[in-house]
């Protein structure tokens, strides 16, 4: 089996069984700011106890081990075909091993053939840059928390939202209201501001590539994310959905150009059992080092 | 407030559970889903050994292996959305005389009134927590309609130990999820 191969599917295991630490702190937070005999705190207890037994176990932390999304920055000399190759073998290995569920149903047929591969699945999203180095990351996004996203149309008269960046914020809340109890929260939300309907979900999905305490360069943007982070917090609908102060463990909103009829704002939500993870890569494919 | 349940539960004690207690379940527990509910509500008959009356339902799709002696191992077993039963879920409680179903994201008014009406529960549990439930499944009993229905979807027969739910919809008609949904939406009113 190549290197590349074999960093591949540690990369898998290590997603699919280790909750990223950034994401681990924010769950302890909201843990301790839960009252005490809530059932927001239990839900939250409960929740950490399956973070280390899933850690511990080398076992997936949710059965729900969701669409495989890779993102790979590499130099123009990489071979892509390649490395897609070599990527689905490693998906369809880490299958057999457990690290993934089989998941990937065809879409006409209804049929699963086990091996988590087929059209889009898993998808590889190929970055060319000028550095000579290469790394990949990796997200798990589950069907429950995929299921609650959101794409607005602005102006929408029923939230009175324009087109402006207060009407962003009040479609970004909407959505927070609608996935309530549904899509496993505490969650975090990834959002894009503008592009069409396709790239406006992807750069909303690429905002999960983001540390969850890091801070928007864009002033706007940032003071935009701290106040729907506080503000749904506010709403007291907690973790589950059970009521408490948990409800979003952090927002990112990224920006895309859009043409001028258009002004769409795409809101993907990820459930607490958010899975990413990431490694630098040697020419012979070795990991060098993890990054988060 | 914490409860301990086990099936057979009487209506009686279905009746003493109110929205907001804990739960720790214990005893026989039933999966089944989409494929399951189906086939009841169509006028399937449950396969013998499988008795609901005073039992408990769960909306589970497990991932169950056979291990090396040939035994069944559980090795996840989170709850699966259970709105997609909301069509079928109040008339098959009482049909068949469920006193509690367990899930995640809650139900509609159709299965509330049911829940009333019968004297039944929905039974939160912790969406996503496949590992820490697993550990609750000390055992798996039998399986039913494996060969028509496939894993995910056949009725597996567990025995389970101190596993945790929330009450969300009991029997006097309250809702957990109608009430957050409505106080949240009055806070964000204010916040809008
Ligand atoms: S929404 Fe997330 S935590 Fe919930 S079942 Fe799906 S993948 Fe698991």
């Amino acid at each position: 089996m190549s290197r590349l191969r074999e960093s591949l599917i540690e990369l898998i295991r290590r997603t699919s069984a280790e909750i990223p630490d950034d994401v681990q702190t924010a769950i302890l937070r909201g843990l301790e700011q839960e009252k005490e005999g809530t059932i927001a705190k239990s839900a939250l207890e409960i929740i950490e106890r399956n973070i280390g037994l899933a850690k511990s176990k080398s076992q997936p932390i949710c059965q729900d081990t969701g669409s495989i999304l890779f993102y790979i920055d590499c130099p123009v000399g990489l071979n892509q075909i390649e490395f897609g190759r070599e990527a689905r073998e490693a998906v369809k290995e880490a299958t057999k091993l457990g690290y993934l569920r089989q998941n990937s149903v065809d879409s006409i047929t209804g049929k699963n053939d086990g091996t988590n591969l087929g059209p889009g699945a898993p998808s590889l999203h190929f970055h060319q840059h000028t550095s000579e180095d290469t790394s990949v990351r990796l997200v798990l996004k589950g069907g429950g928390c995929e299921n609650v996203g959101a794409q607005f149309s602005l102006p929408n008269t029923k939230l009175d939202a324009n087109r402006d960046l207060d009407g962003c914020r009040k479609v970004i809340l909407e959505a927070v209201h609608q996935a309530q109890g549904r899509g496993c929260g505490p969650g975090v939300l990834g959002v894009c501001i503008g592009g069409d309907r396709a790239s406006g979900y992807e750069f909303s999905k690429r905002e999960f590539l983001r540390d969850l305490d890091d801070r928007n360069p864009d002033p706007k943007l940032d003071e935009l994310e701290q106040d729907i982070l506080k503000t749904a917090n506010e709403l007291g609908i907690g973790p589950m959905g059970f009521g408490g102060k948990t409800t979003l463990l952090g927002v990112k909103i990224g920006a895309a150009n859009r043409v001028p009829a258009s002004y769409f704002v795409s809101v993907s939500y990820m459930c607490w059992a958010f899975r990413r993870d990431g490694a630098t890569l040697a020419n012979d494919g070795e990991i060098t080092g993890w990054l988060y | 407030m914490t409860h301990s349940l086990s099936s057979p539960i009487s209506e009686e004690a279905i009746r003493e559970l109110k929205v907001g207690d804990q739960v720790l379940i214990s005893g026989t527990v039933f999966t089944g889903r989409d494929a399951v509910h189906k086939y009841l509500h169509d006028g399937g008959e449950l396969p013998d050994g499988v008795n609901l009356d005073g039992g408990i339902l769960y909306h589970c799709g497990p991932v169950v292996l056979k291990d090396d002696n040939g035994e069944w191992k559980v090795t996840a077993a989170g709850p699966t959305t259970s709105i997609r039963e909301e069509p079928y879920q109040g008339d098959i409680m009482k049909q068949f005389g469920i006193r509690g179903v367990i899930g995640k994201g809650g139900m509609a008014d159709k299965t509330l009134t049911a829940c009333k009406e019968h004297g039944a529960v929905y039974l939160h549990a912790i969406g996503g927590a496949a590992q820490v439930l697993a550990e609750c499944i000390i055992r798996v009993r039998n399986v039913y309609m494996l060969d028509e229905f496939g894993s995910p979807e056949a009725i597996w027969e567990f025995e389970v130990r101190d596993f945790p739910a929330v009450v969300t919809m009991d029997s006097h008609g309250e809702s957990l999820h109608k009430d957050i949904f409505a106080r949240s939406e009055d806070a964000l009113a204010q916040r809008r």
